[in-house]
């Protein structure tokens, strides 16, 4: 800044950017403020706020607000009904912009005006930020800016917001005094949709030159293949196999890593410090938290990077446009299926990924059911359970699979039943429509993808991730607390004497009726902190010695559990319904964690966890009771 | 090959419904490359209102451009941009033809 720099001014200039889905917004949000953007939520609602400064042409700080892509002001989603409030000064928390910049696809100009005519009438100064011009005339369209700022009676700025063409002209006008800038209002007489179409046929026919016949373009040839009837299936079942296995597979190895970097530095900090409550809490608690907040990096990035060049080379819709009648058919649409997806690897990802999902019930129905989708944490419960069903090696390797996918399967079928329960007695069934644009085919940007993939990185380790910290330390202090009088006692004693152990025996009575004795009942509560926790807490709950989970050893101490009255504790008939439990329970605090996050409120994960918890309840009550009945052990 | 089949099926299917239907009276019989025109949307208000505000104002020109690979939904050209539909909504939006 130098010293002629005008005085600073008391308030800053407040800029809003809206214009259609589809229409660069984003790019010329992110091309003005680079890094310096925010991300939150609006209160009460799962609309995303995103703000972000940039300076202007005389060094004065410009706030920039991103409201929400929208179609039309007459408000008929929550996204679209935040960018009118704050259009018309009435929320407390943003104020009124005294400037909006309407950005128009060039290449599409007619509909994306008419948001403007809206615009036009609020009073506020307008900008129209005519953007992709090069696509536009790549398709042998071509808009006069001059023709169409004289019609509108605003400013009209071409440009490149992916490359940066026209940013200057669009400060200079940012920057210049308002009064310059006229607001259209009173140019439409009728204010009915037909006749601001009438007007804005009319504009075009004066302001746009494009050829009479439009030219066979590479989405068209793009299109011909990749929605055709067989290789559109062929494409899409590779791309989401691929995802499928990038998130499962390759996210594997930094994994790993964050694993064996948490051990390491809870072996450090256990050298360094002499024994006691301290240690134990920053090494099982903090460090063990971190570590388990940390770890669902490399699969949030992984499928955010692909969810990135999914949506911005066009291909999402595509996909949207192959699944919907398949999703349909439970009252999803085709954008539920990557999450669903993601889902079988982690559903935090899966429920990160609903973002996607314009319409917020079927957004909602989406986050509700992705977690019956069986995730990798629930593969060791699931080993450890067939291993008990099957001690010997008299069944072959294919019935032990077959019980696999038969759990996966039944995450299914609880997924879409339940979806299909949600849609069947949902009021707002009347109102929700797939309306979905295809966008023309784009070479994603990898600098706009990364900037989304850092935006959902940090707000997972910033809004879940605390939540997620501190429930891991509460789960720490139940397993820890109250401490056993006697010092040398085993970890069993210590186990069974904690809260954890407490809580145990006095849901004893709840959990007979599925067979489960107070020992399994530690191993559920533990699983809050992640499900694979199951497989080490039954180790120490029996007192397997030298911290051993190898599975032979694990298998055969479990398989020589006796009731009180000497007959075994994981009968068939428990194994099973403990794998039906896990299949339909919500035991995982990080993926409450989100949920609260996505949606922006305790209600749904309250509900969500209330709902599973009751069907695994029931689930595994039909497996036991049933099975006894039927005469199974 | 096994595309070729397809698109012979798919070709036949399509040509038995045309030979049927010489004019369609809404979007959703309308068959892929056919060029309509809209003349008015019998839904709900919500739905109707907001396909107006997509574009779909009586009298001006629809084509549909292809079904998805299940039949539905299908995708149509309107105001120079490619949307899709659903049938359950197409069915709602009145056409005539385009002469």
């Amino acid at each position: 800044m130098t010293a002629t720099a005008s005085p600073v001014r008391t308030a800053q200039r407040v800029v809003a950017i809206i214009g259609n889905p589809n229409c660069g917004k984003s790019t010329l949000f992110n091309a003005l403020t680079g890094l310096r953007q925010k991300v939150a939520n609006y209160p009460g609602v799962t609309v995303e706020r995103k703000t972000g400064r940039c300076r202007g042409l005389h060094g004065e700080v410009l706030e920039i607000i991103d409201l929400p892509g929208s179609y039309s002001l007459e408000a008929r989603s929550p996204d679209e009904e935040i960018a009118r409030d704050i259009l018309r000064g009435r929320r407390d928390d943003t104020p009124r912009p005294d400037v909006v910049v309407s950005v128009v696809d060039a290449s599409n100009l007619e509909r994306n005006l008419y948001l403007t005519t809206q615009l036009l009438e609020l009073g506020i100064p307008v900008i129209v930020a005519l953007n992709m011009v090069d696509v536009a005339e790549s398709r042998g369209i071509r808009v006069d800016p001059k023709a169409l700022a004289k019609r509108l009676c605003v400013p009209v700025v071409p440009m490149v917001a992916s490359k940066g063409v026209g940013l200057i002209e669009l400060k200079s006008l940012l920057s210049a005094p308002l009064d310059d800038v006229v607001c259209g209002a009173g140019l439409l007489d009728e204010k009915d949709v037909s006749a601001r179409y009438v007007w804005l046929q009319d504009i075009c026919a004066e302001c746009v030159h494009k050829p009479g016949e439009p030219p066979r373009t590479w989405t068209d040839r793009f299109d011909a293949v990749l929605t055709h009837p067989v290789w559109g299936w062929v494409f899409f079942a590779a791309t989401m196999a691929l995802i499928f296995y990038a998130i499962f597979a390759v996210a594997a190895w930094p994994m790993d890593w964050i694993e064996q970097g948490t051990a390491v530095v809870a072996g450090w900090i256990e050298q360094v410090l002499p024994p006691g409550d301290l240690r134990s809490l920053l090494a099982d608690g903090v460090v063990a938290g971190v570590g388990g907040v940390v770890i669902f990096l490399p699969q949030i990035v992984i499928l955010f990077f692909f969810l990135g060049l999914l949506e911005d080379s066009g291909y999402m819709a595509r996909a949207a446009f192959i699944m919907d009648r398949v999703m349909a058919l439970v009252g999803l649409q085709g954008k539920s299926f990557i999450p669903l997806l993601s889902s079988f690897a982690c559903a935090i990802p899966g429920v990160m990924a609903t973002r996607t999902i314009e319409d917020r019930r079927e957004r909602l129905t989406t986050i509700f059911v992705a977690p019956f989708m069986s995730c990798s944490a629930r593969l060791p419960v699931y080993a450890l359970m067939i291993a008990l069903l099957f001690p010997g090696n008299e069944v072959s390797a294919w019935a032990k699979a077959g019980i696999m996918l038969s759990m996966y399967l039944l995450g299914v079928v609880a997924a879409f039943g339940t979806a299909w329960i949600f849609n069947r007695f949902s009021q707002r069934r009347a109102t929700s429509m797939l309306l979905m644009e295809m966008p023309p085919y784009r070479r994603p940007a990898l600098s706009a993808v990364l900037l989304r993939i850092r935006e959902r990185a940090v707000l997972f380790l910033k809004n879940a991730g605390t939540v997620i910290l501190a429930l891991s330390i509460v789960l720490w202090a139940l397993v820890t607390y109250p401490k056993p009088a006697n010092a040398d006692a085993t970890g069993s004693e210590a186990l069974s004497q904690s809260f954890a152990g407490r809580i145990g025996r006095v849901i004893e009575p709840v959990l007979e009726p599925l067979g489960y004795d107070w020992q399994i009942g530690i191993g559920l509560i533990a699983s809050f902190a992640a499900r694979e926790v199951f497989v080490g807490t039954m180790a120490i709950v029996y007192n397997v010695e030298d911290d051993s989970e190898e599975p032979e050893v694990l298998r055969e101490i479990l398989l020589s559990q006796k009731r009180p009255d000497g007959t075994a504790v994981f009968t068939p008939l428990v194994c099973v319904g403990l794998m039906v439990f896990y299949v339909l329970a919500m035991q995982c605090i990080s993926t409450l964690a989100v949920v609260r996050r996505e949606t922006n409120s305790w209600r749904w994960p309250l509900l969500q966890f209330a709902y599973m918890t009751l069907l695994a309840y029931g689930g595994a009550l039909l497996v036991y009771q049933g099975g006894r009945l039927l005469g199974f052990q | 090959m096994i595309s070729e089949i397809f698109d012979r099926i798919l070709r036949l299917s399509r040509d038995s419904i045309r030979r049927g239907a010489t004019s369609c009276r809404h979007l959703g019989e309308a068959l892929p490359g056919q060029r309509l025109r809209v003349a008015g949307i019998d839904l709900p208000p919500q739905k109707a209102h907001r396909l107006l505000e997509m574009g779909f104002v009586p009298g001006t020109s629809v084509e549909v451009v292809r079904f998805a690979p299940l039949g539905d939904p299908i995708e149509v050209r309107v105001r120079g941009y490619h949307l899709s539909v659903r049938r359950v909504e197409a069915r709602g939006i009145g056409v005539e033809e385009w002469k």
